[in-house]
């Protein structure tokens, strides 16, 4: 599994990553691989309030929902709507598969959260190896 | 998610260290640590379905019910007329409370005039038992015996099943006709044998497929699935756990104790009346089936639910009508990985279950619309033999 040395992470096992002041959210390779086949994205419309620590929609697998919880505030910019139809995209490349856009309210916010080392730490001590 | 350390209470089958060596995800299944992921639900769900998986089902209990008053007692136990049952037969059928709902559902085994085994569920073993001790206790020539923990089960399932199985034994598969069994010899590799081992044509996915009983030591087990996962190799095999076990069994409409059976449901509310033989003499529960059947048929009754609007109906949500009145909840629900639509079992009032009837599943605060669908959402496709 790898986790990208630019992103930031969060505990809720989602990634950011920040171009200016827009951040590109999705959720981190360890996420999809406990969540398993993923078959369906929740996600909120573009204009939408987010709220750091908030939840914005959700995952759901075959056998489970998992909440989705925003690294930042700010405004949803955009939206991956091809998850609508596809949303096994996230097991395929995690890393890479945004689910949304968000106009940062404040690019502070982000150096709160956790770097890769560290969110690999996290895991390693949460699931004991 | 798997984990490294078990509680101690954890029951592990004969195969646990090959499912932990093959880094399947393990989750505590009714006090057993048990893959609930082995390769990705939905391949191993689609293996099963275009080729062959094979399961792991241990876990699940063995009765055996012995002697001269065996047949008499299962009579009085279960639900359908066991006195049907030719030797080598099995049939689908279910331990009953005196209010007609369910102890739990079972296959019962005709091994021979005197000699009959049950095949119950894992989540209710000891329950199972101390009630069958409760009902043959004072029957006279039966007796009871656990053997369980005698059995490794192994579940190959899917269109190629029987090829897959037939490399293992010279017991020609072609005969056993479906819920039939045998007794025969698995040959292994090395001139290895495993003899008198139980072939049955049974099976929890909706395709045709064989459930064997193997002594249940480590390493003769472990040495099965070896085999059987090489055998199958040719056709897709997969090993498959309890996420597509439950996917698969939702698409064909077979119910889950718990879930469409339990405590608080009866044989008719289930659907399931025609396995219940009111015809064949007493049984526990036949009264209370009697009582509802005079009283015009349960006021409730399960039906199969197709999600119209996006959205996944899962265990537990609520039903509502559309106008806005609280029917009941899912029983079972969960995409389905072959016909590609999200589908559920719930039970609702009667009024509720004419085909195509609209409903709304609450999901998450949200009223989802779905419409009521033909129970078993799949069928296998039947090949002339």
């Amino acid at each position: 599994m790898s986790y990208p040395a630019n992103y930031r992470y969060t505990k809720e096992h989602e990634w950011i990553s920040v171009d200016g002041t827009t951040g590109s959210v999705g959720i981190t390779d360890y996420a999809q691989d406990s969540l398993g086949d993923i078959v369906f994205v929740d996600l909120p419309k573009v204009g939408d309030a987010v709220e750091a620590g908030k939840t914005f929609g959700s995952v759901e697998s075959v056998k489970a929902v998992s909440d989705l919880y925003s690294p930042v505030s700010g405004t949803v910019a955009a939206v991956n709507d091809s998850l609508k139809e596809k949303p096994e995209t996230i097991n395929t490349d995690a890393n890479t598969t945004w689910l949304l856009k968000v106009e940062l309210s404040d690019a502070k916010q982000v150096d709160g959260l956790l770097a890769a080392a560290e969110y690999e730490k996290f895991i390693s001590e949460e699931t004991g190896h | 998610m798997s984990e490294s350390t078990l509680s101690p209470a954890l029951r592990k089958t004969a195969l646990n260290a090959v499912h932990r060596a093959a880094k399947s995800k393990m989750v505590d299944f009714g006090g057993w640590d048990m893959p609930v992921d082995c390769c990705g639900l939905i391949a191993e769900h689609m293996a099963v379905r275009t080729g062959v998986g094979v399961f792991d089902v241990s876990h699940m209990g063995d009765i055996q019910l012995r002697g001269p008053g065996s047949l008499a007692a299962i009579q009085k136990l279960c639900m359908n007329d066991a006195s049907k049952l030719a030797e080598g037969q099995a049939q689908y059928s279910a331990m009953l409370y005196p209010n007609g709902t369910f102890v739990d559902d079972v296959v019962v085994h005709k091994l021979s005039e005197n000699d009959y085994l049950i095949v119950i569920n894992a989540g209710t073993r000891e329950k199972d038992v101390q009630w069958i001790r409760k009902v043959i206790g004072s029957m006279p020539s039966v007796h009871m015996n656990d053997f369980s923990d005698y059995y490794t089960q192994v579940a190959i399932q899917g269109p190629r099943a029987a090829e897959t199985l037939q490399k293992l034994t010279a017991v020609d598969l072609s005969g056993i006709k479906n819920y039939w069994f045998t007794w025969g010899r698995l040959d292994l590799k090395d001139g290895g044998a495993l003899h008198n081992v139980m072939i049955a044509r049974t099976g929890y996915t909706g395709e045709d497929g064989f459930e064997i009983y193997v002594p249940s030591d480590e390493a003769t087990s472990a040495r099965v699935w070896g085999e059987v996962l090489e055998a199958g190799s040719e056709f897709g095999i997969l090993a498959c756990g309890l996420g597509a076990r439950n996917t698969l069994r939702l698409e064909a409409g077979m119910a889950l104790y718990g879930h469409e059976i339990s405590d608080t449901i009866n044989v008719f509310e289930a659907g399931l009346g025609r396995y219940a033989k009111l015809d064949k003499g007493d049984f526990v529960g036949r009264d209370a089936l009697l009582e509802v059947q005079a009283a015009g048929g349960p006021k409730r009754k399960l039906v199969g639910l197709e999600m119209v609007e996006r959205g996944i109906g899962r265990d537990g949500y609520p039903v509502f009508s559309l106008d806005g009145k609280r029917l009941g909840e899912i029983t079972s629900g969960s995409p389905s990985p072959f016909l590609k639509k999200n589908i559920a079992m719930a039970i609702v009032p009667v009024e509720f279950t004419a085909l195509d009837t609209e409903v709304a599943v609450e999901i998450r605060g949200q009223m989802v619309k779905a419409k009521v669908v033909a129970l078993p959402f799949y069928k296998r496709p039947r090949k002339s033999t």
